[in-house]
């Protein structure tokens, strides 16, 4: 199979997209970033594409909630475009405000007749922060996180504390295997603030859909793909890669394998 | 239709949180508690818009049902019993969240016409009316840009603005006598000398006519201190000494000496000149950096200000050259203690705590939104930063080789990019220019601007594509002045013609010379080819910026102002930029005298135990981890060496390193210097070490001593009065001495004069700030080195000489002690042990390394040690040949010093390295004890903490 084409899809204030860019070329992919209106205008374009990639930011200024503005975007523009093209084996990744706007189209969760199930909302500590967290993996069917148990990632976010709208729903996530990725201690411990940075549900760092070919998560895997990325690289040595690299890596491989 | 939308939240109440905790801190628990029962926040939304229309944009778009619950009716309708007060923005205050929901809006084919924004109070029914007035003022709402409603609002509609009706305005000049004039200048605002205001007069009397209004005001933007710096490029007698153009002299010409001193191997390229200092970097991109000050507004408004500080010096890289990319922003501040007591505020004076919130979150909100990490700063504490605290911002950005210099041409069209124009910044340029007030807050409103990140982001996005497809000539931003000083800059040497009411409006009723002088935010000038046009429009229209063609550029030699086809301006382009009459001042320095009673030695005994705690403790010293956090600085994913290092990543790093080429290994470090405690004593003393300071910061992590570039931005009181221009004159000759003797070009800087607070008989001149901030380049980023420690066992050495030099030091602080000698540059042997160190990390000698600076020796070891959670063994001070007290070994702070950290087996291979000419001795080792000890001169331990208690104390001050 020829090497996947990536869209990473810019909206004002987008912001992580050079660097997402990069780690998906790191990765040997090719990645194209793509205005949205552009997209807008001609959603056929997708059809070109393997990967989609909604990366950080603070699309439309995350004025009302983060990703709200481009999540609706999302859901009234090009619902049809993207559900066909998750139904066609292909990939869609969100990634921090990427997260925020999937999960507020109802793309990773689907609402229901009472509404949306579950939102990120304003970290408990009421700031938003930079730090470095531990992530177990939990991949069951999402490709993306094929491999992994453990990594090490930054998050930097202000909105990221993962809510579902009652327990039942998050029973059925977890059955579902759809919570993917917890914030944990170094030792896969269960952990509180600043361990988990936003007072997340149940821990919850990252969550694929239905299918697992849809994946949003808080943590920035393109900030770590450089062994220099790791923020205790010049007393641990350096690493052959960053331990977000082989997300990108899984996703290329992916289409190679199938 | 006048809709009102009040949103609670459901459980935790933030921002009713927020009010109580600052209120006890405000009130220092005296007037109990404000009993808010909640706080909410709302929109009005004014349009042809049904209930079932509105309901559905609640629900859809304004309210997260998760967390949040919304109440929609009419105007006054919402508000339930116990409402408090609402808070809303002045009229025509950018208010970003109000766009972005009108434009969202029509993503449900919905038309709103406008919004504002709210937040509402409750509760609070106990509070005396004296009380409810302090609450508002002080925690609820800042009068400069906000309005606090009791009760109904009464408003019909939200548009603002009524039709401009023109009439154009000429000022007479003819005949005016001196005191009419002085008169004349202060009643407009326009910050003009009586000797400016006369020359200004002779003029327009050669021309036999009076100026319009537009005229008079462009000339005194363009003259103003904060446009052309004309102290410092003025005329100066110096205790007699005649200086033509400081700036010229001191720190120019250091960098011009350098140059020729350099040759072929020169690697400048651009300095002093454009909007960003440029330096090469490797063979694709060049590297550039502006540090810029936004003090006056982020004393009035420290949210706006800091925002729109942060937001202006962005668009000084990208309008360098064709454009560079900003990759990392730095940030330095300046306020009074946060533990001042708020009865002792002076009227018109917000609390610095309040201060300092507003100012990080200022700059928070912007730089994360434009995703440009924030990698480096420092913050200083000064009770006389209470009625003008600092705020220093800077950008790094990276320019293709090919595109670093710009060139308008005639027939070029003038156009403007980005943000509409409005009322908003009116006066900044000669508001900046003058000392503050406690009336300041009232006449200057205009002067304080909120931003609109998003503006600019989509702007920078839409430029970086334009200029890689070569749309345009040239390129400014709007900053200090707006559309008069950029397109006034821009065809300084051809001429040119501005049609003003062509310029986007965000609302109706701008006169032409509003438009011409506005400081709105976000704005960038571009030159563009007339066949270009067509390209650039069409870009900037799919991605929603708006591009306008306001004139173009003639070889006139004349600056042509329309408006609807009327002549409002006509100036002789040379008259404008030339035609300023040179400033004389006097400038005088003399060592401070000290009273004989001062104590500058402690009386008896020093318990050291204890003077380390107070200095980690110290509001300079303590740990930054609270705003470092706050801010993203890992966007872009450059980053190799971040702000917060070590075993639990929040230990002091000495300077931030990024990748300005992904994929490259070739890396900058950003580090600054700043030191005003020592400007009190001795001015050029201070400079050298902040010069010092900020080298040693770069070195320490790797940075090549013969490529680091120096940039400078001195903040001082009123330089009309001698003693404080001659301090000033003091650092710039310290400036230029440093720059020759360490090999450092300066490449840019700024000044912001006038420091200066007046209310009642307070009278609150700042100390002498000089901030240096250093660029230095790194050959290999794998050669890194940060501060913590790494392992037990290893070998620690101070590298650099400890002298008697206690005076601004921190043990002085703590003891309050004053006077003694104040630490001097040894300007030979720095450089020697800069290039030394740099060997040595080079080849892979040094595990970690961290400079002294306030505190000394005994800070440094205690900052590695925590932050590397290893302990350290101090068996021998070291540092100096002669005996001194323990207390000067360990607390002093000399210049140029370092510790080291070294493998036991690379000792003898770094002391044959450093060789006879580089002091360095040896002060112990590592340990994996959790703690630290020094032994003194009398062979006794004169230091024993634990490090969880040094940690401690270092990390509580502010942990807010």
């Amino acid at each position: 199979m020829a090497t996947p084409r990536v869209l990473i899809l810019r909206a004002p204030g987008a912001n992580c997209d050079l660097e997402t860019q990069f780690a998906f070329e790191l990765a040997g992919a090719r990645a194209e970033r793509i205005h949205i209106n552009q997209l807008r205008a001609s959603p056929a374009l997708l059809h070109d594409f393997q990967i989609l990639v909604v990366p950080g930011g603070f699309t439309y200024g995350d004025d009302v909630a983060a990703g709200k503005i481009l999540g609706i975007q999302l859901r009234h523009f090009l619902n049809d475009a993207l559900r066909k093209f998750r139904d066609d084996e292909k990939l869609i990744l969100g990634i921090c405000n990427g997260f925020q706007a999937l999960l507020k189209a109802g793309l990773i969760v689907p609402p229901d007749e009472e509404g949306p199930v579950a939102t990120l909302a304003h970290n408990t500590s009421g700031k938003f922060e930079d730090r470095w967290c531990h992530l177990q993996a939990q991949p069951g069917h999402c490709p993306f996180l094929k491999g992994y148990t453990h990594l090490y990632l930054p998050v930097a976010h202000g909105e990221g504390r993962l809510m579902t709208r009652q327990s039942w729903i998050l029973h059925g996530l977890r059955q579902t295997g759809q919570i993917v990725l917890r914030y944990v201690g170094p030792k896969g411990e269960p952990v509180d603030y600043p361990g988990n940075p936003a007072g997340s549900q149940d821990d919850i760092a990252g969550l694929c859909d239905i299918t697992g070919r849809v994946l949003g998560l808080m943590p920035h895997p393109e900030r770590h793909v450089l062994p220099t990325h790791h923020p205790r690289w010049t007393r641990e040595g350096l690493a052959a890669e960053g331990d977000g690299l082989l997300l990108f890596r899984n996703a290329v491989k992916f289409f190679a394998e199938t | 239709m006048l809709w009102e939308i009040e949103i609670q939240p459901v459980g935790h109440d933030a921002e009713c949180q927020r009010v109580e905790h600052e209120w006890h801190l405000l009130t220092a628990g005296k007037n109990g508690m404000v009993h808010l029962s909640h706080a909410a926040r709302g929109f009005l939304i004014e349009g042809e818009l049904s209930r079932q229309q509105i309901e559905q944009l609640v629900e859809q778009l304004l309210v997260d049902p998760l967390v949040e619950r919304g109440k929609v009716g009419r105007l006054n309708e919402v508000a339930a019993d116990g409402c408090l007060v609402t808070v809303l923005l002045k009229p025509g205050v950018m208010d970003p969240v109000a766009l972005s929901v009108i434009e969202s809006a029509r993503d449900f084919d919905l038309t709103v016409e406008s919004v504002r924004t709210f937040r509402r109070y409750y509760g609070g029914s106990e509070l005396a009316p004296v009380q409810r007035e302090m609450l508002y003022r002080k925690l609820l709402c800042n009068d400069a840009i906000e309005q606090a409603v009791e009760g109904p609002l009464a408003l019909e509609h939200l548009a603002i603005g009524t039709p401009y009706i023109f009439r154009p305005v000429t000022v007479p000049l003819q005949g005016l006598d001196d005191t009419a004039l002085i008169q004349l200048s202060r009643s407009g605002q326009l910050s003009l000398s009586l000797e400016e205001m006369r020359t200004i007069q002779k003029h327009f009397q050669e021309q036999g006519r009076d100026p319009y209004d537009v005229e008079l005001e462009t000339l005194a933007q363009t003259w103003s201190e904060h446009c052309s710096h004309k102290t410092l490029k003025g005329e100066i007698d110096f205790d007699g000494q005649q200086i033509r153009n400081l700036l010229k002299e001191t720190i120019f010409a250091a960098t011009q000496q350098l140059r020729q001193r350099w040759g072929a191997e020169d690697w400048c390229v651009s300095v002093f000149e454009d909007n960003a200092g440029v330096v090469k970097f490797d063979d694709q991109v060049h590297i550039c950096f502006k540090v810029e000050t936004h003090n006056h507004p982020s004393a009035i408004e420290p949210y706006g200000g800091a925002n729109t500080g942060l937001g202006g010096v962005i668009r000084d890289p990208l309008g360098t050259g064709l454009g560079a990319r900003p990759i990392c922003n730095t940030d330095v501040f300046c306020f009074a203690p946060p533990d001042t007591l708020p009865e002792t505020l002076p009227v018109g004076v917000l609390h610095p705590r309040r201060v300092m919130q507003g100012v990080v979150a200022g700059v928070r909100d912007y730089g994360n939104r434009m995703g440009i990490p924030t990698v480096n700063g420092a913050v200083c504490f000064d009770e006389r930063y209470l009625g003008n605290p600092l705020v220093y911002c800077g950008t790094v950005g990276t320019i293709r080789v090919d595109r670093a210099h710009k060139d308008a041409h005639t027939g070029d069209l003038i156009v403007a990019v980005g943000g509409r124009t409005g009322r908003d910044g009116i006066h900044g340029a000669t508001f900046s220019s003058i000392e503050l007030t406690s009336e300041s807050e009232k006449i200057s409103g205009g002067a304080v601007q909120i931003g609109n990140a998003i503006t600019e982001k989509k702007l920078l996005d839409v430029l970086l594509q334009a200029r890689d497809e070569n749309l345009y000539s040239a390129i400014t931003d709007c900053g200090a002045g707006g559309f008069s000083s950029a397109i006034g800059e821009m065809g300084a040497e051809l001429g040119a013609v501005v049609h003003l009411e062509r310029a986007p409006l965000k609302y109706e009723g701008l006169s032409y010379t509003e438009i011409w002088i506005s400081e709105s935010q976000e704005r960038m000038i571009l030159a563009v080819p007339p066949a270009r046009w067509p390209a650039l429009h069409a870009l900037c229209f799919h991605e929603g910026v708006e591009a306008t063609i306001l004139g173009h550029f003639e070889k006139t030699g004349r600056l042509r102002l329309q408006y609807r086809g009327h002549p409002v301006g006509d100036l002789d382009m040379h008259f404008l930029h030339e035609g300023r009459p040179q400033v004389v001042r006097k400038a005088t320095w003399q060592p401070p005298a000290l009273p004989a009673s001062v104590k500058t030695q402690p009386s008896g005994a020093v318990d050291c135990n204890a003077t380390l705690r107070q200095i980690l403790g110290s509001w300079n010293v303590c740990s930054k981890e609270w705003i470092i956090r706050q801010y993203d600085h890992e966007v872009q994913g450059r980053s190799v060496l971040k702000p917060l290092v070590g075993v639990a990543n929040d230990g002091p790093g000495d300077a931030a390193v990024v990748l300005p080429v992904l994929g490259s290994t070739r890396g900058v470090a950003i580090g600054c210097g700043i030191n005003p405690r020592l400007g009190d004593l001795d001015p050029y003393a201070m400079a050298a070490a902040a010069i010092d300071e900020a080298v040693r910061n770069v070195v320490a992590v790797g940075a090549d001593p013969r490529r680091i570039a120096l940039l400078d931005n001195f903040c001082w009181g009123n330089t009309d009065r001698p003693e404080v221009l001659g301090s000033l004159v003091r650092a710039a000759q310290a400036c230029h001495d440093l720059a020759l003797a360490y090999e450092m070009p300066f490449i840019s800087g700024k000044d912001s004069l006038k420091n200066e607070f007046h209310a009642g008989d307070r009278h609150i001149v700042i100390p002498p700030t000089l901030l240096i901030s250093a660029l230095g380049q790194i050959p290999d980023v794998h050669r890194c080195v940060s501060m913590d420690l790494k392992e037990a066992g290893n070998v620690l050495y101070l590298v650099g000489s400890t002298r008697e030099e206690m005076g601004g030091s921190h043990f002085n602080l703590v003891h309050r002690l004053e006077g003694g000698v104040v630490p001097q540059v040894d300007q030979t042997q720095a450089p020697l042990i800069f290039q030394a160190l740099h060997r040595a990390m080079k080849q892979g000698l040094v595990r970690s390394c961290h400079d002294l600076s306030e505190g000394g020796l005994a800070v440094a070891v205690a900052e590695m040690a925590f932050a590397g959670g290893l302990g350290a063994d101090l068996t021998s001070l070291g540092g100096s040949t002669t005996p001194l007290r323990d207390e000067v070994l360990l607390f002093a702070e000399s210049c140029t010093r370092f510790v080291v950290e070294v493998k036991p087996d690379h000792t003898s291979a770094l002391e044959s390295l450093l060789g006879s000419d580089i002091p360095l001795s040896r002060l112990g080792q590592v340990c994996k004890e959790p703690r630290l000890r020094a032994v003194g001169a009398s062979g006794e331990w004169i230091l024993w903490a634990p490090l969880n208690e040094l940690k401690e104390a270092w990390q509580k001050p502010l942990r807010w």
